[in-house]
């Protein structure tokens, strides 16, 4: 469990991040997602100690981080994969991780396993692993403890596909074992995939937070026909809700499904789909929250 | 018959399986622990492990330079002292300020401030670790003399002179000490390994040549220089005694020169963002 309320950080006149609030609860993955410089690693920093907060307060099992006796014991933390001496080898890494907690020497090798390095990867200095490999190695330190609740930053990055598809089944099985999982992107597939709760946030502030149903319920229904769109349309329109086509011969609307398969019904219009909006609508919805905030400004 | 317990199985979140039962309840980490592992991370990589073992290798050519050039009348365990230490006040506080600034230079602090999130106990963990270096490799420095000294001198064929004191040696270990902690100092005020380096070879090499002049040129400060310059103060503990003028010098120097400096970089260190 990880609790976050009325965070803030202030670097001079910029609030990178601005009265944040949200708790990660266990047994679930919450994915933290926004664009680049959104405030997800200073929030995820403050949460571990390495960067003070200017306002608010944060706790990790119902006590300040600081005040966990062996924090590598019960959370695993894993801020930045490349963040490690590159002239270390990745088993004494583990090593040094192993001694500070305490734990058997055995657990460096189980972990090494269970990480998918091998042998004679584990003896290589890390600065000749790829970034995937630093991944592993960052995976394999936070998770040494055997901690109850797990901090990654952008952890995917790096990883290919088979390894991607490792580290969602290794989270899913991690949460539903009733750990606490908090994992931040900046993309949004990586994460609606994995997580059940989303916290969005722009520009240090949250945009958007709940379990990933009732988000994906916002992002509304994607409905195609191969005739009579424009007579749906227009019902959705007399009844109040948006209703804009997209392509290839569809509408995007804000009723839910059912609503939309009544009014296809009544109007006479055969439906070929009618789903959520999910993937695509998350995403619309995604940018469109965080739009301001972008880089590139806002998305059209 | 009774059924058997499985019925809080569905009703919750089920909590984490320990699998680290062998580790123990959990316990908050001895500083003896971080002293260790910080031990441990001065010799694992290999500039650091050949860094450590350059103290022995450069005491060795040191010991073997006095019996090859010095003449017979100083194959005398002074020589040899004094040879093997002059490597160590160059060494040394490398040492002492690498194993701060690989931290930030390597963001390896990441980790470690994580999985000890109070900076002062890491610190702390450090200075002894690094103390306990300058005290082993001195040890060791003084026994590759004493060799030399019982080596050169049957070489030579002279009578093997032992004519350095307790006091003597003491007071080398106290000088290269202090010369450890100005590193150490200079690590945690500038925590970048390039900079700290360069700074600790402008405040060992530039420095006294500055004051020298100064003192050459300026005769107000000439009068008070040993109230005022930490290596010229620091030198005397070289010369094999100490006055009590001259242990009040290197009190006052050692105050402004690497306690105050080093009470502002603490503060700094244990308040900056860790990146």
């Amino acid at each position: 469990m990880i609790a976050i309320e009325s965070l803030t950080r202030k670097y001079g006149g910029l609030n990178a991040v601005d009265n944040v609030s949200f708790t990660a609860e266990p047994g679930r993955v919450t994915g933290f997602l926004g664009p680049n410089g959104a405030g997800k690693s200073t929030t995820m920093r403050i949460l571990v100690g390495l960067t003070k907060a200017t306002e608010g307060r944060t706790t990790i099992l119902g006590r300040s981080y600081a005040d966990l006796p062996n924090p590598g014991r019960e959370v695993g933390v894993l801020l930045d994969a490349s963040a490690q001496h590159a002239g270390r080898t990745g088993r004494e890494i583990l090593t040094i991780a192993q001694r500070t907690m305490g734990l058997p020497s055995s657990r460096v090798a189980a972990m090494l396993e269970q990480v998918s390095l091998t042998s004679s990867e584990a003896d290589r200095r890390v600065r000749n692993y790829s970034l995937g490999m630093r991944q592993r190695l960052g995976i394999a330190t936070a998770l040494i403890g055997d901690p109850q609740v797990l901090i990654l930053d952008e952890p995917a990055n790096g990883l290919d596909p088979a390894g991607i598809r490792w580290m969602r089944d290794l989270l899913r099985g991690y949460a539903n074992d009733g750990g606490t999982v908090l994992l931040s992107s900046h993309l949004l597939h990586e994460i609606e995939v994995i997580a059940d709760d989303l916290v969005v946030i722009g520009r240090g502030r949250i945009v958007a937070s709940g379990t990933k149903a009732s988000l994906l319920q916002q992002a509304g229904t994607t409905v195609r026909a191969s005739s009579g769109l424009a007579d749906l349309e227009a019902a959705l329109r007399s009844n109040g809700f948006d209703a804009n086509p997209v392509p290839e011969g569809g509408l995007r609307t804000s009723a839910d499904p059912e609503l939309v398969g009544k009014l296809a019904l009544a109007v006479g219009v055969a439906l070929s789909e009618l789903r959520t909006a999910d993937g695509a609508g998350l995403e619309d919805m995604f940018l469109e929250l965080t739009a301001d905030t972008q880089r590139e400004g806002a998305v059209a | 018959m009774s059924t058997t317990a499985v019925t809080t199985r569905e009703t919750s979140v089920p909590t984490r399986r320990v699998a680290l039962e062998a580790a123990g309840p959990i316990r908050a980490i001895p500083l003896s622990r971080v002293v260790g592992v910080e031990l441990r991370k001065m010799f694992d990589t290999r500039s650091g492990f050949w860094l450590m073992a350059s103290i022995a290798i450069t005491a060795t050519l040191a010991t073997v330079a006095v019996i090859v050039f010095a003449p017979d009348s100083d194959i005398t365990y002074t020589s040899f002292a004094g040879a093997v230490g002059f490597p160590m006040s160059v060494i040394l506080p490398v040492i002492a300020i690498l194993a701060v600034t690989s931290e930030y230079s390597q963001r390896s602090g990441l980790t470690t401030f994580t999985l000890v999130p109070h900076r002062g106990r890491v610190i702390t963990a450090k200075a002894i670790a690094v103390l306990t270096v300058a005290v082993f490799s001195m040890v060791l420095a003084m026994l590759i003399g004493v060799l030399g000294n019982i080596a050169g001198s049957a070489i030579a064929g002279v009578d093997t002179t032992w004519d350095s004191t307790a006091t003597e040696l003491l007071l080398i270990v106290l000088g290269n000490t202090l010369g450890m902690l100005v590193g150490f100092m200079l690590g945690v005020l500038i925590r970048n390994s390039a900079g700290a380096i360069v700074g600790y070879f402008v405040f060992s090499l530039v420095l006294p040549g500055l004051s020298e002049l100064l003192a050459a040129n300026a005769s107000w400060y000439a009068d008070r220089r040993e109230w005022l310059d930490f290596n010229y103060a620091q030198g005397s503990l070289f010369g094999g005694s100490m006055t009590g003028e001259q242990w009040a010098n290197l009190g006052v120097t050692s105050a402004v020169w690497l306690v105050l400096p080093l009470a502002i970089g603490l503060g700094t260190l244990m308040r900056s963002e860790v990146k």
